[in-house]
């Protein structure tokens, strides 16, 4: 257990550091896009809500309950997420590339 | 020996799905990939999804099929339907159901009560904590951009009192989750409902008092919770890829969060908790009148832009309220039929998001390459023939660089006052959004275009035509 978290606590301190090293350089003209591409991003809580969700209605309902709410929730984050960036990104466009 | 294998495969395809995010990210960093990486990261999380269905602890798949049929529905309406224009509304209110999707999972972990030691609390404390303020700091955003609510700053007596007190009694909820169960309360329900409560509340007085023209920085901060959540549930059911996606997430939204600020030279907190605007009007108040506004009318500003050889076009809230993006690409690709030099100079925080001027522009098919930055632009003024300032304000204010007593004094603006002529299209000589007077429309080389916004331009074009 403690192994474990320790890992994780390194997983997440190495993960900081790559988010600060790969976001820094992003030109202005993407500032939206990235923060709804990386907002999409953030619904990967949608698989904690799945194991939740999943867990078996009769001996877990109010897990099964709070876990459809929140596979809801993150579907509609990363559902929407992925295709508003996606329809913007599609509207980015150099001269001559209509 | 099989579950040894299934477990095998499915940590492996999370470390696949985590590259994949990375990538993607990256890829977001440049116009020439970031659609293929919003593909990537997207199929990342597909993966991720699909052999997270593969665990052993999923018995009935009946809930989750209900639960993802009806956000992808209302997921792929939502992302269709929205106006560009509505942009800032979705991505907060996107943001807000991120959180509470942190929320759910943790108190669902939370109220499932297996094997429940300290770390574990206190990742699901803050899951919820985290989560429950991303949800209710996003509606309010959500509520201001949309006008639903007021966005003026809301600001009362004490408000630093309030705060401090309620963080006080959230810290003392946690330590009753976390170390003393049963302190206050008599079981989880109450002590998870009461976190939950406290923790909506601190999202709606953390955002309630900040301005419309601060949204900028508050979305940004949103977006890196909502992420920051999602890594506070990796802890929960201690799971690889949520951390490493929730930081990634939560570290781009705080860079965000800081270009925002240091484009408003002020600090994150200033931003969060002075309410700009609302205590900052007298002392800019007696400057009223301090020259004389020349107002010009379609007719002559069309000689003067049809002589000029270079335009620089200056767009800021006021196109976006006005839907004037189209009319005002039309209009520059006629300048530049009629052989002058068209730029956009795009301030950061020009607009509710980051980045909301460049989205609308893209929508009415001004090609990015001629969107410049202030600092590309400034030391080139001199040359500029004509600015265009189009509903934007606070953003070329030259009293940020002139007015040691204005509010706004340092901030890095477009320095349109220094081109040959300006023409500052307005509604009325009603004072910005921070409500300070705007010595730019009092310069000797400044033409006041009055009435809407998207009207002006039109006529313009129409001038251009005939």
């Amino acid at each position: 257990m403690e192994t474990q978290l320790t890992l994780l606590f390194f997983v997440l301190v190495l993960s900081i550091f790559l988010g600060f090293e790969l976001i820094s350089k992003v030109p202005s003209t993407l500032h939206t896009p990235l923060m709804s591409g990386a907002n999409a991003i953030s619904g990967i809580t949608l698989v904690g809500a799945l194991l939740a969700s999943g867990s078996g209605y009769v001996s877990q309902p109010l897990t099964v309950l709070l876990g459809t709410a929140a596979v809801t929730f993150a579907t509609i984050n990363v559902v929407g997420g992925y295709l508003v960036t996606n329809r913007m990104l599609s509207m980015f466009k150099k001269k001559g590339k209509e | 020996m099989d579950q040894f294998n299934t477990q095998i495969v499915v940590n492996l395809t999370y470390i696949l799905a985590s590259m994949l995010f990375i990538l993607g990210l990256k890829m977001l960093g440049s116009p020439e990939t970031a659609r293929k990486g919003n593909l990537v990261s997207s199929s990342g999380m597909l993966l991720a999804v699909l052999v997270t269905l593969l665990d052993q602890g999923i018995i009935d798949y009946t809930w989750i099929i209900v639960g993802v049929c009806i956000g992808s529905l209302i997921g792929f309406i939502a992302a269709t339907k929205v106006k560009m224009t509505g942009m800032p509304e979705m991505v907060a209110l996107f943001n807000g159901f991120g959180g509470i999707a942190s929320l759910l999972v943790g108190s669902a972990e939370y109220l499932s009560g297996l094997n429940q030691n300290a770390a574990l609390l206190i990742a699901i404390y803050l899951t919820v904590l985290i989560g429950g303020v991303t949800f209710s700091g996003s509606l309010i955003a959500w509520g201001k951009l949309s006008e639903t609510i007021s966005g003026k700053p809301y600001l009362y007596n004490g408000q630093q009192i309030v705060n401090s007190l309620l963080l006080g009694v959230i810290l003392l909820a946690g330590l009753e989750m976390i170390f003393f169960q049963g302190m206050f309360t008599e079981n989880q329900f109450q002590i998870l409902f009461i976190i939950c409560l406290l923790a909506f509340m601190l999202g709606v007085l953390f955002v309630i008092p900040i301005g419309g023209a601060d949204m900028p920085v508050v979305i940004a901060l949103l977006n890196s919770f909502s992420g920051l959540a999602a890594c506070a549930a990796g802890f929960v059911i201690l799971n690889n890829v949520l951390i490493v996606a929730g930081a990634l997430v939560g570290a781009s939204g705080l860079i965000l969060t800081n270009i925002m600020c240091k484009a408003m030279n002020r600090s994150l907190a200033n931003v969060l908790f002075s309410g700009f605007g609302a205590v900052t009007t007298n002392g800019s108040e007696a400057k009223v009148g301090q020259g004389e506004v020349r107002p010009i009318n379609t007719a002559d500003a069309y000689l003067i832009l049809e002589a000029a050889a270079s335009v620089l076009i200056v767009p800021g809230y006021g196109m976006a309220v006005a839907q004037a993006q189209h009319s005002v690409r039309e209009l520059g690709e006629l300048l530049e039929a009629n052989g002058a030099e068209v730029k956009y100079a795009i301030h950061p925080v020009a607009g509710r998001m980051p980045g909301h001027m460049n989205v609308l522009l893209a929508e009415a098919n001004v090609s990015y390459d001629v969107l410049v930055e202030p600092g590309d632009v400034n030391p080139i003024m001199e040359t500029v023939d004509v600015c265009m300032v189009i509903g934007a304000n606070d953003v070329v204010n030259p009293d940020a660089k002139e007015n040691e007593n204005s509010p706004i004094y340092g901030m890095p603006i477009i320095e349109t006052d220094r081109a040959k002529t300006v023409f500052v299209l307005k509604r009325s000589m009603a004072s910005g959004f921070a409500g300070i007077q705007n010595p730019l429309f009092f310069k000797s080389n400044t033409r006041m275009l009055f009435g809407d916004a998207k009207e002006s331009v039109s006529s313009l074009v129409t001038e251009f035509k005939s």
